[in-house]
């Protein structure tokens, strides 16, 4: 049989599939609200530093003289700036503990009753910092904002006492002070959030699901109902059934997968830096590499919820070693041994170099090997496979 | 003339369109069908006759290549289904028990969809396509959804999307399965024409008597996966008058237990079954039967309004060569993979 023939049919199946999914309206429907959920979702539930704002916080003063008022005044012209915190008047520690209890504030700050006599004499002034434990993330958020707002007052307060001293005058106090200056520096210019790391994963992540789940559903759907024998009973070729039903996929995926960069790009302000066609070619790439694995579970499957069943227990722990949501570095080592031998990884990985660090084809090449080879492999072992569970 | 009872011959016609020898499938441990040989000549309508999970859908199956036989061969169109499948399928339509068609495409595009797997071309397929919608009254409904459809319509779709290659072997699977008595008709209306007009062979499964004699030039009654015997209708049907069974429905006005325990215990009755509160069926043997049981009835005061002879049905053919009815099988298909309604059909007077 002729490939030309075999593609044609190929198209015509493709055809169907489209035509079946575009008439189905709320499938239709949660197709666009599907990564539209993801994005929030995942975008919203993390905290971050930039995002936290009107943190309740108590604010003790137990010192009556001259530094703590001051100390309070530049901490209020601070947050009047950045909107960080609201700040709420306490009486003393214990108050703080129980309004912390109650959840009326997530921390609190206490100024010594000795902060000034302290300062005056020679001695370092104590603020005293309380959190929340029940809620480490936000306590440690709180404690490097607050600890950075202290220091820089603290620095403040040096450089006006060192500027009588011999040979230091206004100009050079900070660097007598301070002699080191950290500056940061991103290997992209440019202001980067959560979504930026998270994007071009749930991209990665998006395309895997179609084929995936997408495919074995879709395959073991028409067997069940019976369809898949009227293709099976025509003169076409078995691969052109696989081929023409993992293009519907792809262009499913593909719609999933533009929708995301769309949404990324318009409403969190996510910046492409690479190119947006290997962007393109990565997400087909990443198709083509995990088509076969669809199709080897399809032919175990008998039905379709043991092939979503079977799906779902495989995808569950790529989703999340893979470094969709996390990056990798942060997982155990024997945790990132395990993500270093699933594909998606390797997918993520390279959308992400590509998308934030602007990457050409020679950087990811590594990747680009690793899923060509998983592809190629999975391939060879499911078309076999496919034929045979195709006529039993 | 004499019965046929199958011995497993085949007879070789010249114009043989399937030849199937020692056809046989395994599914583990269970044989759905056991070393079944038989010819179709082109042209013939060939029944398949049995309860479910008999396994008449895997030799449907097997012929149309969709299953691939443990053991045995079969040719169709003189092509080997397993060697030379892809010829095999370019000759065959098949119409499925489960209906072969996509609930979101129209009609047209169900069979464009179809049309096009057979490499049909564009300006031939949208002729075909209309006459075929114009040949089972589904003209105006072209351009809507088969999902819309009722089970009627969706059947007569199921019909001509198998003939849309011209098929020279039809294979029907249960087409009648689950519609209304009118529909049926309409249905097997149709295959005969198809037979008739286009000298299609076609090879129909059924566990319907009825459907069975109406159409088939010859029926195979297949019981747990063997055919059991072979032949056309009228002559299976001999196989049990000629045995001197005899046949009665009577219907008496004040039937009595004691009326039927004496009829029961008359020697030459083989079983009496109550139909309702006036009517029973006599199955019974030898010359003197009828007198017999008419005076046996007479004795009790019994009062018949109507006696009828009944000709033997297939169900009664199948009865006598399998030992059991064709009913007593639904509570067996438990073990089997089909799961569908069994809805037995007699033939009464």
């Amino acid at each position: 049989m002729s490939v030309k023939k075999m593609i044609s049919h190929s198209l015509m199946i493709t055809w169907k599939d489209l035509m079946e999914l575009f008439r189905n309206r709320l499938g239709l429907i949660m197709l666009v609200l599907m990564p539209i959920f993801m994005m929030s979702m995942v975008g919203f539930i993390y905290p971050s530093a930039t995002s936290t704002s009107d943190v309740p916080v108590a604010l003790v003063n137990e010192d009556e003289g001259y530094s703590g008022a001051m100390l309070i005044t530049a901490l209020e012209t601070m947050n009047n700036r950045t909107g960080m915190m609201t700040i709420t008047n306490a009486s003393g520690l214990d108050e703080v503990r129980n309004m912390i209890q109650r959840g009326e504030v997530d921390g609190g700050v206490i100024i010594a009753s000795n902060f000034t006599s302290s300062l005056t004499s020679g001695k370092q002034g104590t603020i005293t910092i309380v959190t929340d434990q029940s809620n480490p993330q936000m306590s440690t958020l709180l404690q490097i904002a607050l600890k950075e707002v202290f220091e820089q007052m603290g620095t403040m307060l040096a450089q006006q006492n060192v500027e009588g001293l011999p040979g230091v005058n206004a100009t050079n106090s900070l660097a007598v002070v301070k002699p080191y200056s950290v500056q940061t520096e991103s290997a992209v210019p440019g202001h980067f959030s959560y979504f930026d790391f998270i994007a071009p994963g749930i991209m990665a992540m998006t395309v895997m699901m179609s084929v995936m789940t997408g495919l074995p559903a879709a395959i073991s759907h028409e067997k069940e109902v019976g369809t898949l024998d009227g293709m099976m009973a025509a003169p076409i070729n078995r691969l052109a059934i696989i081929l023409g039903k993992t293009l519907a996929q792809t262009a499913r995926g593909l719609l999933q997968g533009t929708l995301i960069l769309i949404l990324a790009v318009a409403l969190f302000g996510v910046t492409i830096h690479g190119n947006i066609l290997l962007v393109f070619a990565m997400l087909l790439l990443g198709v083509f590499s995990f088509v076969g694995f669809g199709v080897v579970i399809t032919s175990f499957a008998k039905d379709q919820e043991t092939a979503m069943m079977i799906m779902m227990t495989l995808m569950f722990p790529m989703m999340f070693l893979s470094g969709v949501f996390f990056p990798i570095q942060q997982m155990p080592w024997y945790m990132q041994s395990i993500s270093k031998v699933l594909p998606l990884t390797y997918l993520a990985d390279a959308l992400r170099k590509i998308m934030v660090l602007g990457a050409g084809v020679s950087i990811i090449s590594t990747e680009l090997l690793v899923l060509i080879g998983f592809g190629v492999v999975m391939t060879t072992i499911a078309v076999p496979v496919f034929r045979r569970a195709m006529t039993r | 003339m004499q019965c046929h009872i199958y011995d497993g011959e085949v007879l070789l016609e010249n114009k043989t369109m399937i030849e199937v020898k020692n056809l046989t499938k395994n599914f583990n441990s269970f044989t759905a069908v056991d070393h079944v040989s038989f010819g179709v000549k082109k042209g013939e309508v060939f029944g398949l006759l049995g309860p479910n999970g008999a396994g008449k859908t895997t030799i449907i199956r097997m012929l149309s290549t969709l299953t691939r036989p443990t053991e045995g061969t079969a040719t169709v169109g003189g092509y080997d289904v397993v060697k030379h499948d892809s010829k095999v399928r370019k000759l065959v339509g098949l119409v499925s028990e489960k209906m072969i068609m996509y609930d979101r495409l129209t009609a047209k595009e169900n069979l464009w969809f179809f049309g096009k797997l057979y490499n049909i071309p564009k300006n031939v397929l949208n002729q075909r396509i209309d006459e075929l919608l114009g040949l089972v009254q589904l003209s105006k409904w072209k351009g809507s959804q088969v999902g819309t459809f009722s089970t009627g319509m969706r059947q007569r779709m199921n019909v001509i999307r198998a003939l849309l290659n011209m098929p020279e072997v039809l294979f029907l699977d249960e087409p009648t399965l689950g519609l209304d008595p009118q529909s049926s008709v309409e249905v097997r209306e149709f295959v005969k024409k198809i037979n008739r007009e286009n000298k299609t062979t076609i090879i129909i499964t059924t566990h319907m008597m009825i459907e069975a004699d109406m159409l088939c030039d010859r029926i195979g009654i297949i019981d747990h996966g063997k055919i059991t015997a072979l032949d056309t209708s009228t002559n299976l049907k001999r196989l049990v008058s000629g045995t001197d069974t005899t046949i009665l429905v009577l219907e008496i006005a004040n039937l009595t237990s004691d009326v039927i325990a004496s009829i029961q215990s008359l020697k030459c009755v083989a079983s009496v079954s109550q139909d309702n509160s006036t009517q029973i069926k006599v199955h019974a043997h030898g010359d003197e039967a009828f007198d017999s049981i008419i005076d046996a009835i007479r004795a009790e005061n019994g009062k018949i309004n109507s006696v009828n002879n009944l000709q033997p049905t297939l169900e009664d053919v199948f009865l006598h060569i399998t030992g059991h009815e064709v009913r007593d099988k639904a509570d067996q298909k438990i073990q089997l993979r089909e799961h569908r309604h069994f809805m037995p059909r007699r033939r009464v007077r």
